[in-house]
């Protein structure tokens, strides 16, 4: 019994290290209907500056964390003004192209400054090893994650469900051409919530680099999950994100429990029936 | 004008087209004859590439999935080969069969999604299959690859060697030939009703085409050709592994189309040529920066080039003979 | 017709312009990963190289040594092959080496055997890749060789029952096999069987089942790279250390990324590895600092000493040869060699043309308040 609740732990962990990465482009997608693969490449950048910092300027863990998620949104916007803005009535082929481009010279530039092998960091003891409840051994930087993503979930939440700016978010996101009639500076939320978005996916890259480790590679590899969370959650909803990315990491965590022979197959069969059934994902808003 | 002789004047062969044909077929062998293995590889890419452009140029089935085809194609030949039967042409033509099969039971999948959710189940169908070629290694050879296709002589006669006179030339005739189908296909009612679907499916739904029949159709004709341009590389190269089923693989072409054009068959040739022959070039030791190089070509192409180079060659043709 | 005038004509261009000119030079054409995936392993095999030349010179038996790069960009079996292909056909090389890939060592093989030429195996350790070409050897390892002799070895340590757990493609599932067979010649008993996946993020499920089976020794394969540090935590986070349960595993499984990670747990993990960076040997020791001096500090690895080793292969056969770089010839100079390695003695089985060489057997022990891989044991001319 203990097994399979520290199983089902360690596959919500996952589930919400992948709802960081993904919460971003769920709502980019939704709101600007963007499809923007680079967001694995910005995840890769939080990552990379943390790094830097831990390993290099010898900052302390945690300390780094809002510096990747400022740095991340801060490089995204100017992206998104220089470059992005200009495609989002190009079509979804010419917005997929654009961005794998981006990934491709992320690629390319990570490999150039930080050399092409994996990375990991020195985290501060009370984060490693492991905590007994009871019977069971969970490990505390997972209890970490979960506590990370579930305060940032509650900040989301309070900011689109109480502020002034997550109000005209939704609006933008039910129907921009009305709230742009309406008076609202559709450009100006589009940069902010990209920005945003970005960022937290920055913030997702540095913790995940204790899990995943870091690479040049993480902008590709990181890609696929965070798709079929957007894709199965839904777009442009926080709530979606959060199921499917908790659904997903468990799902993948006890199937490779129960079934460790059939491997990752079992997910994308789950994900192209869902899609084919719910070609929009569970709850989305467009 | 009336609508067939449109068609007709559309597709009546240009003398640019016989040159080009002409110089594929003999400048290789004459001044290039240490690059027939990098030309055959050219042949059977740019024949890949036009099966995409089929969906993707023509229909506007945006697929990341379409390598998925290729790799069935590649299996099917390998498998032959592998347990004796190693004829090169009825490999090609049990591999356009199977991925024409397999191809007709996805498309009724594909034409029913849109946007986001296809490029996930075409992504998702893709890596399905690699995992299953992996799984399956006492068919498949799992991730180490097939070992043990032995291609036999071409007509008999032929026999493939590493120098590549017979695979060059077996990978151009079969571009050649299925180049010619693909044209026809194109050219046609048909063909201009995929441009119509694509560019405005709700317009010819009221003007009464059966939409997904019709997408249907070509998604079918496209994955048989992506199984034989597979074929094609499993036998001339005499390996076959997951990575042919690969997203890596899909993304090249992709790549490959945009740069040279869509909807034009030709960009899909010209692109493929490009593409193939400069990375061979860069191939040496700093192959990381090709990807930087790649990258910023593709940021370009989709910013100033969106109808890639063909696209950009036709609008300078266009102001030369309006001067 | 048209190929035979063509060779006749060549052979007849060779001949009147002079051999001399031509075979001023050997070429060797190295077939690796500088991107993608594999690009850290394939640098540190690109170093091996880089490093022997630089000790030894590009001189060999009169004739210079020129190296072509190709990169492979990963696991492509037929870009390899049509690599392989240009590079004999257009750059004309006697020599085809790297191979750091299995999918692409067996591809590059069959070039080799139909080109007859002599080729260097530096790193894909996949048994069955020796046979592909008369012309080849190896000069790296095989999974056989390192896992079959340890778990005879591990058996003849009177443990009884392992459970294992690999990764699923080739060279896990092979040494898998190899070592499951030796141990169980030897009398052991297989209590678990997994398989992870090649591409896996998290070992927690695995690692969960094992603790489940509460086996008395638990033996693992993963590749090098990402995945030993996150196996180790994963071990760690569920308290499976070497106190309650004895862990085996081939030397990627405590490098020394994954002895950072892991700490203090790691004290009694036995591994079993061809080489070593600290051993008590002169020899190594020169080896690990000129490679650290060309490196940035970087320590050498199994990669590199491949490389190195497949280098000094090639020099010695040459030497042997007296400068002549056919296939037939340099093949038969190598079977049978033997020569001190900064990895300890090595030789070229005279039959296969497969390596031949010591299997250290160490435990991780404290070593100056850190972990560290201290030889208790080793298995020599192990095959």
């Amino acid at each position: 019994m203990s097994t399979l609740i520290a199983v089902l732990f360690d596959g919500f962990s996952y589930g919400m290290l992948l709802f960081l990465l993904s919460v971003g482009l769920s709502v980019t997608l939704g709101l600007m209907n963007f499809t923007n693969l680079a967001h694995g490449a910005f995840a890769m950048l939080g990552g990379y500056v943390t790094y830097a910092l831990v390993e290099s300027a010898g900052w302390p863990f945690l300390a780094t964390l809002p510096l990747a998620f400022l740095a991340t949104a801060l490089i995204a916007a100017v992206f998104e003004a220089v470059l992005f803005r200009r495609i989002y009535k190009s079509g979804e082929l010419n917005q997929v192209l654009l961005t794998i481009g981006v990934v491709f010279a992320s690629y390319a530039v990570a490999a150039f400054f930080f050399g092409t092998v994996h990375h990991s960091v020195d985290l501060p003891d009370y984060l490693k090893g492991f905590v007994e409840i009871g019977d069971l051994k969970l490990p505390a930087y997972r209890i970490f994650l979960v506590i990370v993503a579930l305060a940032v979930t509650a900040g989301l939440i309070l900011f689109l469900e109480f502020t002034r700016f997550g109000a005209m978010v939704r609006a933008a996101v039910d129907n921009d051409k009305v709230a742009g009639g309406l008076g609202l500076n559709i450009n100006a939320i589009f940069a902010l919530t990209f920005a945003l978005g970005s960022g937290l996916a920055g913030l997702g890259g540095a913790l995940a680099i204790d899990i995943l480790f870091i690479d040049p590679n993480f902008g590709f590899h990181i890609l696929v999950p965070v798709l079929i969370v957007v894709s199965i959650g839904g777009l442009g909803s926080i709530w979606g994100s959060f199921l499917a990315a908790a659904a997903l990491g468990i799902f993948d965590v006890a199937g490779k429990f129960l079934f460790p022979d059939f491997g990752p197959f079992l997910i994308y069969l789950f994900m192209v029936v869902i899609l084919f059934f719910r070609p929009n994902g569970f709850f989305a808003r467009r | 004008m009336d609508p067939k002789s449109w068609i007709r004047a559309k597709a009546r062969i240009s003398p640019y087209e016989a040159i080009f044909w002409i110089a594929a077929a003999v400048i290789p062998f004459v001044f290039f004859e240490n690059y027939l293995s990098l030309a055959a590889s050219v042949a059977v890419t740019a024949l890949f590439c036009i099966s995409l452009d089929m969906i993707l140029g023509y229909a506007g089935i945006i697929s990341l999935g379409h390598a998925a085809f290729f790799g069935i194609g590649a299996y099917t030949a390998g498998i032959l080969s592998a347990r004796g039967w190693g004829e090169p042409i009825s490999g090609l033509l049990l591999a356009a069969a199977v991925t024409a099969a397999v191809g007709y039971i996805v498309s009724f999948m594909i034409v029913r999604v849109q946007h986001l959710a296809l490029l996930m189940i075409t992504l998702g169908l893709s890596f399905l299959l690699a995992e299953l070629a992996i799984s399956f290694d006492q068919f498949t050879g799992g991730s180490d690859g097939l070992q043990g296709i032995d291609t036999w002589k071409l007509l008999g006669i032929w026999k493939f060697s590493l120098w590549g006179h017979t695979a060059y030339a077996y990978a151009l005739a079969t571009l050649f030939v299925l180049f010619l189908l693909a044209r026809r296909i194109v050219h046609s009612p048909f063909g201009l009703t995929l441009e119509a679907i694509r560019e405005n499916p709700v317009r010819t739904t009221a003007l009464g085409a059966p939409n997904h029949a019709h997408l249907r159709k070509i998604f079918t004709i496209a994955a048989a050709f992506a199984g034989v341009a597979g074929a094609l590389l499993a036998q001339i190269s005499e390996t076959v592994s997951p990575e042919a089923l690969g997203f890596q693989r899909s993304a090249e072409i992709a790549v490959m189309l945009i740069l040279g054009g869509t909807g034009r068959l030709y960009g899909a040739i010209l692109g493929a040529i490009i593409f193939m022959i400069a990375r061979d070039q860069i191939s040496g030791f700093y192959l990381q920066y090709w990807y930087f190089w790649i990258g910023l070509i593709l940021i370009l192409v989709v910013l100033f080039l969106p109808r890639g180079i063909l696209g950009g060659l036709e609008r300078l043709a266009r102001l030369g003979r309006r001067a | 017709m048209k190929k035979t005038v063509t060779a006749l004509l060549t052979a007849a261009a060779t001949l009147l312009c002079g051999a001399a000119f031509a075979q001023e030079t050997v070429k060797i054409g190295v077939i690796n990963a500088y991107s993608g995936q594999f690009a850290d392993p394939g640098a540190q095999l690109d170093a091996g190289i880089t490093l022997y030349m630089q000790q030894h010179g590009d001189t060999v038996a009169g004739k210079k040594i020129e190296i072509i790069r190709k990169d492979v960009g990963g696991i492509a079996p037929d870009v390899a092959k049509r690599l392989a292909e240009e590079l004999i056909v257009r750059d004309k090389v006697d020599i085809l080496a790297g191979a750091l890939l299995t999918p692409n060592a067996l591809a590059m093989g069959d070039v080799s055997a139909e080109a007859e030429k002599f080729m260097v195996v530096m790193n894909a350790t996949t048994p069955v890749i020796i046979t592909k070409s008369p012309y080849m050897i190896r000069t790296s390892a095989t999974a056989s060789q390192i896992n079959g002799n340890f778990g005879t070895w591990i058996a003849n340590q009177g443990v009884k029952q392992v459970y294992t757990m690999v990764t699923d493609y080739g060279p896990g599932i092979g040494s898998g096999t190899a070592f499951e067979e030796a141990f169980k010649a030897a009398g052991g008993e297989i209590v678990g069987q997994d398989r992870t996946p090649v591409v896996n993020p998290d070992f927690s499920p695995f690692v969960q089942r094992v603790a489940e089976a509460d086996p008395e020794a638990l033996y693992v394969w993963v590749p090098g790279g990402t995945q030993p540090p996150a196996l180790a935590k994963a071990l760690a986070e569920r308290g499976i250390t070497s106190e309650n349960t004895k862990i085996y595993g081939q030397g990627e499984l405590t490098d020394d990324a994954a002895l950072e990670a892991l700490g203090e747990t790691a004290l009694g993990i036995i591994t079993a590895y061809h080489y070593n960076v600290h051993r008590d040997d002169a020899m190594n020791d020169e080896f690990v600092e000129a490679y650290r001096a060309a490196n940035n500090g970087r320590d050498p690895d199994i990669y590199s000493i491949g490389a190195y080793d497949g280098m000094a292969a090639i020099y010695k056969a040459l030497e042997a040869t007296g400068g002549d770089a056919s296939g037939e010839a340099l093949i038969n100079a190598a079977k049978g060699m033997t020569w001190d390695s900064p990895r300890g003695p090595i030789g070229i089985d005279a039959e296969t043309g497969d390596v031949v060489q010591t299997i250290w057997i160490r435990e991780v022990q404290m070593v100056d308040g850190k972990p560290a891989n201290v030889i208790i044991d080793q298995v020599e001319n192990a095959k």
